[in-house]
Order: C-alpha cells, then sequence, then structure tokens
C-alpha cells in the first residue's frame, strides 16, 4: 500500500461555498489551526450562483420588520417542520452577519440614505434581501474569500508563512471521514479523527487529521436530469456523514426552483431568479393569463391579492394591499407551473412565460437583473427587456440534510463532527424561503466554526489518532474504478458518465416534482441495479486529473443520497413542501411533528447490498420538539390550527 | 432541432508535452463549446480534463482559448462557428498546463495575496456604514469580476513574458487595488497605505500599456482599461510622471 501524506490540523472544513468559508474564518479567529479543502478552485463553490441575496431583518426599507417576523415567514415557508431554535438563531442574528460583511469590504447595493438596500422576495412579508443587483452570492464568496487572504497576510506577517493558521487545499476531494482510534470503547470510540480524500491534479491520496470535521458540501442537485446546480452538488458531505454514523434528517424535501430556464435543451435547468418577480416579473400562461391568482391554497388565502389590480398597487403601497400571488413560496409556484404545463396552456418549450419586459423600462431591467439580461441574451438568443422568458421548475436545493444540535452545528451521534449550510437539515423545514439560504451559510457557517473550534481545544492534549487500517481500506476503495476491467464481478465494466446519466433520469422521472408510490417503489429497485452496475464502473488512462475516475467515485454519494430521498419520500405519506404525492394531495397534521431519520443499514458493511426491498438505507421516525410557547405566541390562533395537531394546540 | 458533426481539436497531454487531436462530435441546436466538451468526454475520451462549474458563466472556471481567443467554453454558443470550420480548443497560454485543458492558475493567488486588504474605517461599527449607490458603483462594476483570468491571460505583459510575472499583478489585481482606492471607506490612507503609488511601485501598473486587450476578453464587460487602470495611473502620475496616462486621457476624451 502507497505511502499517504498525513498533516496535522485541529479543525478541517469540507467546502468552501459560503457556510465552510465562514466556518474556517471563525474557527481561525478563534484560534484553531484550520484547514480549508475544497472539489474547485478557491472561490468558485455553488454560492457564487446564488443571485436574489441574503434575508436579513435589518428593517431598512419597511421600518416594521424584526427577527420575530422573519421567523414567522421562515416557519410558514417550512409549513412548521422547520428545527424552530434553527429558525429562531437565523432570525436573531442573520443582522449581524450581513453588516460584518461591510466590514470585510462588501458592497451591497444603497438605499437613498445609504443603508443596505432590502428587495422583496417570494414569502418574506416585508423587502429583506440585502443584495447586489443578481449577483449577490458572488458578492458573498468574494467578500469571504478576501477575507480570509487577509487573515493570511496577518499569519505571514508574524509567523512569514500564509498558510501557518489557515489553509485552503483546493481541487481536493475527501471521500471518507475518519475515526480516532486511540482508544477503541471508552470515552474516545466514534471520535472524529480526520479525513482521507485525493488532490484532483496529482490523483495522490492524503489524510488531515483533525479531532473536528466541519461538513459543508452543499447539495445534492446533480442526481437529478433537470437541475440548476453544478458538477460538485453529488450529495458528497451527506453520504460522508452518513458512512461516518451520523443519520440524515428530512431527506425527501428537495425544492424544485419554479423558474429555471427550459430553452435550449444544453441550458435546461439554468436558474432565473426569484429577483425577476420580487422586482414585479409576472407568470402568464398560453392564454396570457396570470395563473398565480387560481393557486393561493388555504393557509395563504389572506396575505396574497385576489385581483391583479390590487397585486400590482401592492409595489408603491404595501400596506394597504396585498401581496402578488407569484412571491408565494416557491414549493407552491413550481407546482402551479406544473400543472399549467400538464393541462396544456404551457409555452412552446413546455414551461410557462415570465415576463418583466411589460412591466419595467428595458433600462431598468438592465440595471436591476444584469445577469439575467446577459444570461438570455447570450444563451437563448432573448431580450428580456422585449419579450418574455420561458422558464420551468429545476432542481434547486434539497431542506434535508445532516441531523444537527440547533446551537452548536454538532452532527447528531458523532462527536467531533459538525455540518453547516445546505448539507445540513432542520433549518428551513420542507421548504426554503428564498434568501434564507445565504444567511443561513453565514449564521451556521460561523456557528459550526465557533463550536468545532471550541471542541477541538478541549481535546488539544488528547489528539486523534487514525490507524493505518482505515487509511488503507479508503485507499483501496478509492482505487477501485482503476481496477474493475480486471476483477471478477460479473459483467463488463461500466461507463461512469452513463450511469450518472440513468441515475439522474430516474430520479428526474420517478422521485421529482410530483410523487406516486409505485413509482417511487420502481425508483428504489432502478437505484438497486444501478448501485450493483456502479461497483463495476471503470476509468481509462491515470490518476492525474481524471473526471472520469472523479466521476465514478461520486457516483456512490449519489447513489446512498438518492436512495435517502426515494426512501423517505415514499414514507411520508402526505403533501408538505417540497415533497408533492400524488396519492396523498393534502398536507396532514399528523405529520407535522415528525421526523424520518436515515440511517446507514449495515454500518460495516460493503455497500454492496443489492436487495432493493432492503437496500442500504434505514429509516426511523421521531417526534419533533414541540416549538417554545413564546415563539408560537407570534403566531395568530387561526393560523395555527391549520398547521399543528390538536393536541399540539392546547399543550 | 438540426443536429450536424462538427470538427474539433482539442490540445492533449501534460507538463512533459502533448499536442492536438482530433475529434468529430455531433452538435445540437443551442449548446456551446462546454456541452460539447462534455459529450467527449462522455462517448469517447473520458478522461478529458477540464475545469467547469456553474455552465452559466458566473463563477469563472471553465477559462480556454477557442480558436486561439481566450474565453469561456460555457458562454461561446457553437452557432458563432460555421459549421464547416473546425473549432480548436487550447489551454490558457499564459499559464503552465497541468493536463490537458487545465493550467496551473497559482500566479493569480500569488499576486492576490499580495494586494493589502480592505481596511474598516476607525469608529464605525458593523451596521453604521453609510455610502450612496453613486459612491459604491463605481467599485461594484469592479466587484463584478467572476475571476475567470482571461484577462491576465491575454494581457502581453505576461504572455509571452514569463519573467514579468514577478513584478508585474495584471489586469485582475491591478483592478482590485481601484477597486479598493475608489472604496468610500477605505481607510488605508489612515494606515499609512498609498494604494495608487504602490500599485505603481509594487503591483507594476507601469507595465500596462492600455492596449485594452483585457477589456476585450472580459467576459464581465468590465471596463478594465477605462474605469480601473486609467483612473489608477493618474492618481499615481502626482509622483511620477508616466507618458501614457497622458495618452490615455486623450484617448478617452476623443472618444466620449
Amino acid at each position: 500500500m502507497s505511502v499517504v501524506d498525513r498533516q496535522e490540523w485541529d479543525v478541517v472544513v469540507v467546502g468552501a461555498g459560503g457556510a465552510g468559508l465562514r466556518a474556517a474564518i471563525e474557527a481561525r479567529e478563534r484560534g484553531a489551526r484550520t484547514a480549508v479543502i475544497c472539489k474547485s478552485l478557491f472561490g468558485k463553490a455553488h454560492t457564487v450562483m446564488a443571485e436574489g441575496g441574503i434575508a436579513a431583518a435589518m428593517a431598512n426599507a419597511n421600518e416594521h420588520d424584526s427577527w420575530q417576523v422573519h421567523f414567522r415567514d421562515t416557519m410558514r415557508g417550512g409549513k412548521f417542520l422547520n428545527q424552530w431554535r434553527m429558525a429562531e438563531l437565523h432570525a436573531r442574528e442573520a443582522p449581524d452577519r450581513v453588516w460584518e460583511l461591510e466590514t470585510w469590504g462588501a458592497l451591497f447595493d444603497r438605499t437613498k440614505d445609504g443603508r443596505i438596500s432590502q428587495r422583496n422576495f417570494g414569502g418574506h412579508e416585508y423587502p429583506r434581501l440585502a443584495h447586489v443587483g443578481d449577483r449577490t452570492g458572488l458578492e458573498l464568496i468574494r467578500t469571504l474569500q478576501q477575507k480570509i487572504v487577509s487573515l493570511q497576510q496577518e499569519d505571514a506577517e508574524r509567523t512569514g508563512d500564509h498558510e501557518a493558521r489557515l489553509k485552503v487545499f483546493q481541487e481536493c476531494t475527501v471521500t471518507r471521514i475518519l475515526k480516532d482510534t486511540a482508544s477503541e470503547g471508552g470515552s474516545a470510540a466514534g471520535r472524529v479523527g480526520g479525513v482521507f480524500g485525493y488532490e484532483r491534479e496529482t490523483g495522490r491520496f492524503f489524510v488531515l487529521e483533525a479531532p473536528a470535521v466541519v461538513v459543508a458540501t452543499g447539495g445534492i442537485g446533480k442526481s437529478f436530469k433537470v437541475t440548476s446546480n453544478s458538477w460538485e452538488y453529488t450529495g458528497d458531505g451527506h453520504a460522508l456523514a452518513l458512512l461516518a454514523g451520523a443519520p440524515l434528517l428530512n431527506m425527501e424535501f428537495v425544492q424544485f426552483h419554479p423558474t429555471g430556464m427550459v430553452w435550449p435543451p444544453s441550458v435546461k435547468g439554468i436558474l432565473v431568479t426569484e429577483s425577476v418577480r420580487g422586482d414585479g416579473g409576472v407568470l402568464r400562461n398560453s392564454e396570457n393569463k396570470r395563473f398565480m391568482f387560481d393557486y393561493v391554497p388555504d393557509v395563504f388565502k389572506e396575505k396574497y391579492a385576489e385581483s391583479e389590480e390590487e397585486a400590482d398597487r401592492w409595489y408603491d403601497d404595501p400596506e394597504h394591499n396585498r401581496r402578488p400571488p407569484e412571491l408565494l413560496p416557491r414549493d407552491e409556484v413550481a407546482r402551479a407551473i406544473n400543472a399549467e404545463v400538464k393541462e396544456g396552456r404551457g409555452s412552446p418549450h413546455g414551461g410557462v412565460f415570465l415576463d418583466v419586459s411589460t412591466r419595467m423600462p428595458a433600462e431598468v431591467v438592465r440595471r436591476r437583473l444584469p445577469s439575467m439580461y446577459h444570461q438570455f441574451k447570450e444563451l437563448a438568443d432573448v431580450d428580456i427587456t422585449a419579450e418574455a422568458m420561458e422558464v420551468g421548475p429545476t432542481c434547486h436545493y434539497v431542506m434535508g440534510g445532516i441531523a444537527v444540535e440547533s446551537d452548536t452545528a454538532a452532527a447528531r451521534g458523532v462527536p467531533g463532527l459538525f455540518a453547516a449550510g445546505e448539507v445540513a437539515g432542520g433549518m428551513h423545514g420542507s421548504n426554503r424561503l428564498g434568501g434564507n439560504s445565504l444567511s443561513d451559510l453565514l449564521v451556521f457557517g460561523r456557528r459550526a466554526g465557533w463550536h468545532a473550534a471550541q471542541y477541538a481545544r478541549g481535546l488539544a492534549d488528547r489528539r486523534p489518532r487514525v490507524d493505518d487500517a482505515q487509511v488503507n481500506t479508503a485507499s483501496a476503495e478509492a482505487l477501485r474504478p482503476f481496477s474493475a476491467r480486471t476483477e471478477g464481478e460479473a459483467g463488463p465494466p461500466e461507463n461512469p458518465y452513463t450511469l450518472h446519466q440513468e441515475l439522474q433520469q430516474t430520479m428526474n422521472d420517478l422521485v421529482g416534482i410530483i410523487r406516486r408510490e409505485g413509482e417511487m417503489e420502481q425508483a428504489l429497485h432502478r437505484l438497486a441495479e444501478l448501485r450493483v452496475r456502479a461497483r463495476r464502473a471503470g476509468v481509462e488512462g491515470h490518476r492525474q486529473f481524471n473526471p472520469g475516475w472523479h466521476l465514478a467515485l461520486d457516483l456512490r454519494n449519489m447513489l446512498l443520497v438518492s436512495e435517502c430521498v426515494a426512501r423517505a419520500a415514499l414514507e411520508r405519506t402526505e403533501s408538505r413542501g417540497g415533497h408533492t404525492r400524488e396519492d396523498h394531495p393534502a398536507m396532514d397534521r399528523g405529520w407535522r411533528n415528525v421526523n424520518l431519520l436515515c440511517a446507514l443499514a449495515d454500518p460495516g458493511g460493503t455497500l454492496a447490498g443489492t436487495d432493493p426491498a432492503r437496500g442500504q438505507i434505514r429509516l426511523t421516525r421521531e417526534t419533533t420538539e414541540p416549538v417554545r410557547p413564546d415563539l408560537l405566541a407570534l403566531f395568530e390562533k387561526e393560523e395555527l390550527v391549520k398547521y399543528l395537531a390538536e393536541e399540539e394546540l392546547y399543550e | 432541432m438540426s443536429s450536424y458533426e462538427a470538427r474539433f481539436q482539442v490540445w492533449r497531454g501534460d507538463a512533459s508535452g502533448g499536442g492536438l487531436a482530433d475529434f468529430t462530435v455531433e452538435v445540437n441546436d443551442g449548446e456551446v463549446v462546454l456541452d460539447i466538451v462534455h459529450r467527449l468526454q462522455a462517448t469517447q475520451a473520458p478522461d478529458l480534463a477540464v475545469r467547469w462549474n456553474c455552465k452559466a458563466g458566473k463563477c469563472g472556471s471553465c477559462s480556454a482559448e477557442i480558436n486561439g481567443r481566450p474565453r469561456l467554453m460555457c458562454m461561446t454558443r457553437m452557432s458563432v462557428f460555421d459549421r464547416d470550420e473546425t473549432v480548436s480548443i487550447t489551454p490558457l497560454r499564459a499559464f503552465p498546463v497541468v493536463r490537458d485543458l487545465v493550467t496551473d492558475v497559482g500566479y493569480n493567488y500569488r499576486k492576490a495575496r499580495e494586494v493589502p486588504a480592505f481596511v474598516p474605517p476607525a469608529g464605525l461599527a458593523p451596521g453604521e456604514y453609510r455610502m450612496s449607490q453613486e459612491d459604491v458603483e463605481r467599485s461594484q462594476e469592479f466587484r463584478k469580476c467572476i475571476e475567470c483570468f482571461l484577462c491576465q491571460d491575454v494581457c502581453h505583459v505576461v504572455r509571452d513574458h514569463e519573467e514579468n510575472k514577478r513584478a508585474y499583478a495584471g489586469p485582475r489585481f491591478l483592478m482590485r487595488i481601484a477597486e479598493l482606492d475608489m472604496h468610500p471607506l477605505d481607510a488605508a490612507a489612515e494606515k499609512g497605505l498609498d494604494r495608487g503609488r504602490a500599485a505603481q511601485d509594487e503591483h507594476g501598473l507601469g507595465y500596462c500599456n492600455i492596449t485594452k486587450c483585457c477589456t476585450e476578453v472580459c467576459p464581465e464587460g468590465i471596463r478594465i482599461t477605462d474605469n480601473a487602470l486609467i483612473p489608477l495611473k493618474e492618481r499615481a502620475v502626482d509622483r511620477k510622471y508616466d507618458p501614457l496616462v497622458w495618452l490615455g486621457s486623450r484617448i478617452r476624451r476623443r472618444s466620449s
């Protein structure tokens, strides 16, 4: 077995998007020597794709806004399944996290009196999203990246080495979280010991030993065919946590963003920001009707306009009018578009029309939505200042994720493991509001970095040890695709690209936006077959920057996560947020306080399990903790009865 | 929908050498060069190395030279080429090749570390920053930069002059200095740091002779030369006479 390079760090952060970088900054500022590992180049993370803004109740645009109102909107958006303490912390701390960015050099768009401008977004009662045109995610990443560089400059001044206390390992992939083998049994059993990974450029393996690991790897969208997500979104962190023994929470909730591009085929799924609607854009069907008025669900009836006239007045006079239904939470709008297309009122390329051209002057469109203007012009030959866009739902975000403690971001069940950002579950309940992701990254990225540093300090004199056996097993697993052609597995070697396409088609067709029992069972069968074939995924060439090899390794993660989604979706017999069952179309108050947890069925096994009925994942139900009374008191009783079960209300 | 077979030449190899490999590959309506590279990976060359991420012109990962011109592969539509034209894809020339279309862009990360960070103003707590939209707009233009490094690749100061890399930060990082210099609340001066002068003395601003190649290749349409580099030269000029600033301001005046 080849000798693997080993290094010691205090905190290892896996992922360098908003959550990972914020965690790394915090850990380093609290004294931990911190390593960040990312699959792409530093500064390219998927966070740059976020367009609309960062939700934070700063009350710059409407003085009535407060953390309580933000909390309320978040719980409504998530249909009350949110881990309420996370939603509370998020709403309370988001403004400080945004203001802090300004002290690191961020330049948000301004109000007339020089404060941070805030824009309207779906599900938010007041204009709440701090933004920079429609490229807010880029500003966030660049600001955090530059803050990290400034910390490295400080370290270089002090030590002569930029990377003495904070280092970014770019273009590296982690394939396993390692365990501390210092003392079998006893208090150290099951504790995190570090990570195993490979450098993409050279293919060399490495081990970073650390008592604390923060997983901040983002989402799972690359398991679906039509998605706004980049190649990095292969559910790595979800799978790493599962394999390390941590459960995943509520994986059935996948957000389909209502507005992705639908044409040309090569750009299908690319995001069209919700800001288009926040700033006045409207949805129309082929009959030129603003159809969203027909899709306001009961729980939101009192809060949305009933006529186009009222909706249009709202932009200038929000005190006396109700909001347009185009600004309903994303799950509602995505389902509505899906229904319109299905009933034959779609656009030529199978979407609906999203129009700003008749709503505001061309120069305003170009100023407020510059990258949308650019994107449609360059990729679809559509001038959005002159004609409507064609849009349809696209897989965008997973609400489910690693089950964490709300205050510390510590993963349940594995000491030393922390999770923040999209990969963590709970915060958004069954559906995330637009703008709540960037704030989530900052609030819980910071908390994860803080508690990881604190935890690591507590183990300073009992550093973990990782035995060679674990490292050898991880090496063998990572090298497997190179010997697929020679091993005695039944059947020919498989092309990883073909397997990936089949997986995406399966999830898209059978566990997509509208779900049916029979289809999900079929999906589980296909996943089981793909799992067997993926064991034979083979690659050509050598280990140096070999995308075929990288994909072959990512398949393990996508298959694990896809099974979690399918199995949990099959189990939850109701429709709520990002989980819509055609055979159980109503929201069921009995499910309101039920979490579904996914764990590995055979933790010590080889993942080769082929029985589709049994699979690799075991599901358990748990009852959620009751919402704290002072938080419940923020809602009217009439609203709560729509969500909560009888016994929850009167306890 | 109409498909056709296109001819491609893709550079394959590594630090020790390589050459153009010929491919014939299917092209469909609306596709971009990156789609074709992905099709090659899936059907003919599974180990073809390429960087990419967002596929929407927002992350700046998929930079390459297409028919010799630095471009983002995800934003270059196949419809801009004649169907019988052979399209070449080669790695960025100014950076050392790692493998195939992937280059070592470490130069850029080293230069980023040499630019002193934003200095927050003393006496203003978080949440107390007040700036007008008009004042932040100039720096905001530069913060649109997606760090694709096409400007760094095309700039003739380093494109064929490896020896200049040590002293020259390149358009992207000179623009970063301009961005901080124009930030309404940057307090570098209070700390005794003159950003304009540092650009000249420490980051090689003088090497730039405003040929505007950087502006031409910028996929974000940032007016790097006119809005960042020339004003930065003007800031430095009260200390040093630079004939190019004089020339630059004349050219600008004429065109506007």
